[in-house]
């Protein structure tokens, strides 16, 4: 199971292991991250899951959809090169150790 | 002003869950109950008459929170509780296994509830309604064996229904009492767009017709009959015909009507120590002007969080847009604000295309975009609407130019 790492915005690091195929808004859901919203479930309809890839970690995950990237011009915090969705973030293997960067507000 | 004791928030749904776990997190220090109805967590509501209705979602992907949540958060959970009565004096809620819980504060999350539908409740087993998970399992069984499902309401229930059955290749026929879908809650264009989304999928639409009885055949439904003279076969009915607050408990005391429990903008009834949020709420929302209730995830979150604040004395006003989403088949309805009484509506984008947004403007000032497959339209929307800017009517369906451009400082802040 891969490793995703979460680090809130005072820089306290939260490490999980979830099954390969979920979502890295999932995987926080369920771990009890703090700092992701997840309003809408993950059906792309609210901007409440918004992280910052790990620099490390952009090249490997697939480019946003046209939607996803509409949806971000609707985040809370400041919107950045590496703004993601993180119920578009599917876990893979090569994925091990993935880092989110967790903005300081959702809402 | 506090009182000693316990929170205790009636409802277990999106506000109820909001409140316990935002005024722990805003530092509420004493003990949080939370109670519910349904013998279960909390879950996700919108994937039930979608994802899960075409199997996409299962029942553990529905969890709002887990187990592990409420012990870290010190939330003491009694589920498949129903709260009979109120006892204003003794600040106490009697429970249907006849415990009292006595209270310090009070919150009445406690939602809404399918409306009935006269001619059709309780007339057979085949007739069924979609709220709860547990109401979702039976209709998704029943599914598995049905051939032709009519589907009563043009609503948002019957829509969504109706688009994920289509998907399961179900015969599926909408019977709407409207001349239109969605009457109240979408203009026309964006209803007229649904219906022939709908009549493409080969979903039946019939709309203008009332249903005014049934055959029934052993302990089935077999035909449903409309007010002029047609009827239509099936072998299984779902009902999507509007929801009602559940206001029983408050009601009972004698704090509430039937169309909701009053609150002002902090949540607060007129009753000290006594809160409410979420779907069963009126309230005075500013971006409507007047006192209406919402149905919506957004709205219960948003009020949730106003309220906890207001439970660890951080009064702040419920201000937040309203936003509502549909999803049916590969199409996305999204919609902030409220149209109201929108007197200008302005078209961006092309509906043949399946893209496209449409502006509601009162006396030329923004209130609502509803978007059919665009997405930056509405998020923009929602940024123009919370900012209490407008673009000007007659440049805003210009669709060459990002509706986000009017956010700039030389947009006129219009006065509301």
């Amino acid at each position: 199971m891969p490793r995703i790492v979460f680090v809130s915005c005072d820089g306290a690091e939260h490490a999980v292991e979830m099954p390969v195929g979920i979502s890295a808004m999932a995987a926080a859901v369920r771990s009890n991250v703090r700092g992701i919203e997840a309003e809408c479930g993950g059906s792309l309809n609210c901007a409440t899951c918004h992280v910052y890839v790990d620099d490390r970690f952009g090249p490997l995950l697939p480019a946003p959809s046209e939607l996803e990237r509409d949806i971000l011009t609707c985040v809370a915090a400041d919107r950045r090169e590496t703004s993601r969705l993180s119920c578009q973030i599917v876990l893979t293997p090569e994925l091990e150790g993935l880092t989110l960067h967790l903005p300081e507000v959702q809402s | 002003m506090r009182y000693g004791g316990p929170l205790v928030i009636v409802g277990a749904s999106y506000a109820g869950l909001q409140v316990a776990a935002s005024a722990r997190e805003a530092g509420y220090e004493g003990r949080i109950i939370l109670v519910g109805a349904e013998d279960r967590l909390p879950y996700q509501r919108p994937p039930l008459s979608k994802g899960f209705l075409s199997g996409k979602v299962c029942e553990t992907d529905v969890a709002l929170r887990p187990e592990s949540f409420f012990d870290a958060a010190r939330i003491e959970l009694e589920l498949g509780a129903k709260a009979t009565a109120l006892d204003l004096a003794g600040r106490s809620v009697s429970l249907s296994d006849g415990r009292h819980l006595a209270f310090g504060s009070l919150v009445v999350a406690t939602g809404s509830r399918a409306r009935r539908h006269p001619a059709l409740d309780g007339r057979a087993g085949n007739i069924r309604y979609l709220r709860s998970l547990d109401d979702a399992k039976v209709l998704r069984e029943r599914l598995a064996a049905a051939r032709e499902v009519v589907v009563v309401g043009g609503g948002f229930i019957g829509l969504e229904v109706a688009s994920s059955i289509r998907g399961l290749g179900k015969e599926v026929t909408l019977l709407a009492a409207g001349s239109r879908l969605l009457p109240r809650a979408v203009c026309g264009e964006i209803a007229g767009f649904l219906l022939r989304l709908h009549r493409a999928h080969g979903v039946r639409v019939e709309l203008d017709v009332v249903v005014v009885g049934v055959e029934v055949a052993g302990e089935h439904v077999r035909q449903v009959h409309v007010n002029n003279g047609r009827s239509f076969p099936c072998d299984l009915v779902l009902v999507g015909v509007g929801a009602d607050p559940d206001v029983a408990l408050l009601a009972s005391a004698g704090m509430c009507g039937p169309d909701g429990v009053p609150v002002d903008q902090f949540g607060r009834t007129d009753h000290p120590g006594i809160f409410a949020a979420g779907d069963c709420t009126l309230h005075f929302n500013r971006h409507a002007g007047t006192i209406l209730r919402l149905e919506s995830v957004q709205h219960a979150i948003d009020q949730a969080k106003v309220v906890a604040d207001a439970l660890v004395g951080r009064d702040r006003s419920y201000d937040a847009v309203p936003r509502f989403w549909s999803d049916q088949y590969d199409t996305k309805l999204q919609m902030v604000g409220l149209p109201g009484d929108a007197d200008r509506r302005v078209l961006r984008g092309a509906p043949e295309e399946g893209r496209f947004s449409v502006l509601h403007f009162s006396q030329g000032r923004l209130v609502c975009v509803q978007g059919i497959n665009r997405p930056a339209d509405v998020a923009a929307g929602r940024r123009l609407l919370a900012t209490g800017r407008s673009p000007p009517p007659a440049l805003a369906g210009d669709w060459s130019r990002d509706l986000a451009d009017f956010l700039a400082n030389e947009a006129p802040r219009a006065s509301a």
